[in-house]
């Protein structure tokens, strides 16, 4: 099935998870990304959902520097 | 207030943006701003800001200049190396644009003063290299409903927001709370492009002229993510949790509180 990631397509497999997604995109520092799907933050005791045709996700990582 | 020649000329270049004009510029020579952080976002924000003619700049730091500073602390010199950040940024302003306020406050920002800190000023640049006082910084502005500019950068990457009381999302909306200290890196252990506080930097300086003058969209619901090896800018919408800790109607913080110093902060 097809969803966007950051924008781009994606095919994923049906049934997918959105751990699943993280683990497929190499998401560095996964336990301490933020992950919105169609613009809602996901907890993290809710990465096993699975995902859906469509559904646009978005990782946001942490940046602490500035100085 | 008139302008005066030296003014009209000063800031002709943007007076005569339609979204600026006479009116936008009497806005900004009138406001109060708040730097937290003379270092690599805070130099060009600071920057820009004086040169705009922001009548009140606050610039807040605890440090003095180290020569590591100097590949992207653009608003410290070389001679300014063992001064106090916060005076030496001042400086420069002044150099500038010597029409202008500068408040220097050498102070390390923490629970028990930034309420006050943030008090006198209409904006709040967050340019801090921690993940401690990026929250306590999201924390205090919402709790005094106070408009800022969250910036972080590391590498060759940069990201930016900008909340706005009653009017969307907080930096905690989306990060919840601090990693553990160490588990993500900072820009000392990672690295960082000088350019890259340049940028974000100045963008974090323009949100609060574009607050100021009321002209156009602010990064209002959205991050506005740049990574510099792709040279790909990116706008995520972000929406209000909910169940936000800070912002929501039911918030469990009600008052500034400190994490734990953050790794970033010790010496190698």
């Amino acid at each position: 099935m097809r969803i966007e990631v950051a924008g781009e397509p994606r095919d994923i497999e049906k049934g997918a998870t959105i751990l699943d997604l993280i683990k497929l995109e190499g998401v560095e520092t996964p336990e301490y990304v933020t992950v919105s799907v169609n613009g809602d933050f996901i907890p993290k005791d809710e990465l096993e959902k699975e995902l859906s045709e469509g559904d646009s996700v978005e990782f946001l990582y942490f940046m602490g520097g500035g100085m | 207030m008139a302008f005066t020649n030296d003014q009209l000329e000063r800031y002709s270049r943007q007076i005569i943006l339609k979204e600026i004009g006479a009116k936008g510029q009497k806005k900004l020579l009138n406001a109060k701003v708040l730097i937290i952080g003379a270092g690599g976002l805070g130099a060009p924000a600071a920057l820009y800001l004086a040169a705009a003619g922001v009548g009140t700049i606050g610039i807040v730091d605890d440090d003095v200049v180290d020569l590591s500073n100097l590949q992207r602390q653009v608003i410290h010199t070389t001679p300014d190396v063992g001064k106090p950040k916060a005076e030496s940024a001042k400086e420069t302003m002044e150099a500038i644009n010597p029409e202008i306020k500068v408040n220097a406050i050498r102070a390390f920002v923490d629970s028990k003063n930034i309420l006050e800190l943030i008090a006198p000023y209409d904006f709040i640049i967050d340019g801090t290299d921690n993940f401690a006082a990026k929250f306590l910084i999201n924390d205090a502005c919402v709790i005094a409903g106070k408009a800022f500019s969250h910036a972080g950068i590391i590498r060759f990457k940069g990201q930016l927001m900008t909340y706005v009381p009653g009017q969307g999302p907080c930096y905690r909306c989306a990060f919840r709370e601090p990693p553990p200290p160490g588990a993500v890196p900072t820009c000392r252990e990672a690295g960082v492009i000088g350019a890259m506080g340049g940028i974000i930097g100045s963008l974090q300086g323009l949100e609060a002229v574009k607050f100021i003058a009321g002209a156009g969209d602010l990064l209002v619901g959205s991050l506005l993510t740049f990574d510099a090896l792709k040279m790909e800018f990116r706008k995520v919408k972000l929406k209000a949790r909910p169940d936000c800790q800070v912002c929501s109607d039911k918030p469990t913080i009600l008052e500034p509180f400190d994490y734990a110093p953050a790794v970033c902060e010790l010496k190698p």
